[in-house]
C-alpha cells in the first residue's frame, strides 16, 4: 500500500478544492459564454465586434497567461487605481477569486462559440412558427431557442468542462491550495515527487472519468425526445 | 502602458518565442509519428489491439499536462534506478523532459483525432481498395492514411494551436520559453501588465500566422474537391 505519511487529508482537501474551482469556473464561464454568444449574434456591430475580439484574443493566448494576467495584472491594475485615489497600502486579490475568474474567462470564450453554433442550428422555421403564433422575442428565446440550443450545446460544453477540469491545475501556480499545490507541499516534506504526483494524476483521472459518465447521461437525458438517425 | 520598457524587452521576448516555437514544432512532429500507429491500432477490429493503446491515450488525455510534466521532471528523480541509468542525462534536462512530455501528450490527442478520421472514411473506398486486390499495407498507405489525414486537417490544426498554448507550461520546469522569459523580465522591472500584454500579443501573432499557413495547406490538400 502507498504510504501517504499523513498527507492524505490534505490531498483530499486539495481534490475537493479542485472540484470547487472547476464548478466556479463553469458557472462564470457559462455566464461569459451566453453573454458572448448574445453579443456575437446581436444586430449591433459594436457588440459583435466586442464578442469577436473576446473570443479571438482569449482563444489565442495560453490559459496560463490568462491566469497570470488576471492575478498579477489584476492586482497591478487595482493598486494603480487605488494609488490614484490616494490609497498607499497594498491590496491583494484573493487567489480563489482570481483563479476562478481566469478559468471562467477562458472557458467562456470557447463556450461562446459552442452556444453560437447551437443557437444558429435551431431551425428558422420553428422561430418563425413561434413568431407567427404571437410570441414576443423574449418568449421565443426562453421557450423555443434556449431549450433546443442547450440540447445541441451539451456535447460541446461537456468537452469544454473536461478541459476546464484539467486547467484547474494551472491555478496551483498562483498558490491556490488545490490538488497540485497540496501535492507539491506534501512533496516538499516527504521528498517523494513520483508518489504524490502519481496520486494526483489518478485523482484527476477519476474526476474526468466521472464527468465523462455524467456527460453521457446528460446527453441521453437531453436527447430523449429526439429520434435517432439509423445506427 | 510603458512602451519604452516594452520595446526594451522585445528582443528577449522574441528569444523566448523562438524556444516556444522549437518546442512546439519538434513535439508536434514526434507526436504525429506516435499518433499514426496508435490511431491505426485504436481502429482495429481486434479487441486487444484496439484497447491496449487506450491506457496511453486515457492517461495523457485524462490528466492535466502540468501533472504529466511534474511527474516526469520531478517524479523520475525519486527512483535510484532512473538516476543510475543511461537515461538520466536526458531526463535530468528540463528541455528534454518538456519535449518528451509534450510529444506524448499531443500524440495521445492526435491519435484520437486520427482514429475518428479513420472511422469516418466512407466504407466503399476501403472496399474498392480491397476489390482491386490491394494488400493491407498498400491499402493503409494509399487509401486509409492519406484519406484520414485530409479528414482530420481542421481538428488537427486546432490541436496544434492548443499545443502552442500548452507549451507555455514549459516555464514551470525552469525553461525560458516566451512565458518564462516574460516572468524573468517582470521579476526585474515589475511591469506585470505590460509584459504579459506583450507576451499575449506575440502568442496571438503566432496563432494567427499558424492559422494562415494551415488554411493554405488545407486548401492545397483538398484541392481535388470542388
Amino acid at each position: 500500500m502507498i504510504d501517504l505519511q499523513g498527507f492524505g487529508p490534505q490531498i483530499a482537501y486539495g481534490a475537493w478544492m479542485t472540484v470547487q474551482v472547476a464548478l466556479g469556473g463553469l458557472v462564470i464561464g457559462l455566464i461569459f459564454g451566453l453573454a458572448g454568444a448574445a453579443a456575437k449574434l446581436s444586430p449591433y456591430a459594436v457588440l459583435r465586434g466586442i464578442g469577436q475580439s473576446y473570443t479571438t484574443v482569449v482563444r489565442g493566448i495560453p490559459e496560463i497567461l490568462v491566469v497570470l494576467l488576471v492575478y498579477f495584472g489584476g492586482e497591478d491594475v487595482i493598486n494603480r487605481i487605488a494609488e490614484n485615489f490616494g490609497y498607499d497600502g497594498y491590496i491583494e486579490i484573493n487567489v480563489f477569486v482570481a483563479g476562478v475568474t481566469a478559468l471562467g474567462v477562458s472557458f467562456g470564450a470557447y463556450a461562446t462559440e459552442v452556444f453560437r453554433g447551437a443557437i444558429q442550428s435551431v431551425p428558422a422555421g420553428q422561430i418563425e412558427a413561434a413568431v407567427a403564433i404571437g410570441m414576443r422575442s423574449n418568449q421565443v428565446f426562453w421557450r423555443i431557442t434556449l431549450p433546443q440550443a442547450m440540447r445541441l450545446a451539451i456535447p460541446g460544453l461537456g468537452n469544454l468542462f473536461q478541459v476546464l477540469l484539467k486547467d484547474t491545475s494551472l491555478v496551483s501556480l498562483i498558490a491556490l491550495p488545490e490538488l497540485m499545490r497540496n501535492s507539491a507541499i506534501a512533496i516538499q516534506n516527504t521528498k517523494e515527487p513520483f508518489t504524490f504526483y502519481f496520486i494526483a494524476a489518478v485523482i484527476y483521472l477519476l474526476i474526468t472519468s466521472v464527468v465523462l459518465v455524467g456527460q453521457l447521461y446528460a446527453e441521453r437525458w437531453a436527447n430523449k425526445g429526439v429520434k435517432r438517425a439509423s445506427s | 502602458m510603458n512602451w519604452e520598457e516594452i520595446f526594451l524587452a522585445l528582443p528577449k521576448l522574441l528569444d523566448g518565442a523562438l524556444l516556444t516555437l522549437e518546442l512546439v514544432i519538434i513535439s508536434c512532429i514526434v507526436g504525429f509519428v506516435i499518433a499514426i500507429p496508435i490511431a491505426l491500432m485504436r481502429s482495429s477490429q481486434n479487441w486487444w489491439i484496439r484497447n491496449i493503446p487506450l491506457i496511453y491515450t486515457f492517461f495523457f488525455r485524462g490528466t492535466p499536462l502540468l501533472v504529466q510534466l511534474f511527474l516526469f521532471y520531478y517524479g523520475a528523480a525519486q527512483f535510484d534506478a532512473v538516476r543510475d541509468s543511461f537515461l538520466w542525462p536526458v531526463l535530468r534536462e528540463a528541455y528534454w523532459c518538456a519535449l518528451i512530455v509534450f510529444a506524448l501528450n499531443t500524440g495521445a490527442y492526435t491519435a484520437e483525432i486520427f482514429r475518428g478520421a479513420i472511422q469516418s472514411i466512407p466504407h466503399g473506398e476501403i472496399e474498392a481498395g480491397i476489390a482491386i486486390g490491394m494488400t493491407k499495407m498498400t491499402l493503409y498507405r494509399r487509401i486509409v492514411i492519406p484519406r484520414a489525414l485530409r479528414i482530420a486537417m481542421p481538428s488537427y490544426g486546432n490541436e496544434i494551436i492548443l499545443m502552442l498554448k500548452s507549451s507555455a507550461l514549459a516555464y514551470t520546469i525552469t525553461l525560458f520559453d516566451l512565458t518564462g522569459m516574460t516572468r524573468t523580465i517582470i521579476a526585474r522591472n515589475y511591469l506585470a501588465i505590460e509584459m504579459y500584454f506583450t507576451a499575449g500579443v506575440i502568442y496571438l501573432l503566432l496563432t494567427f500566422l499558424f492559422i494562415q499557413v494551415w488554411m493554405r495547406l488545407e486548401k492545397r490538400m483538398l484541392r481535388f474537391q470542388a
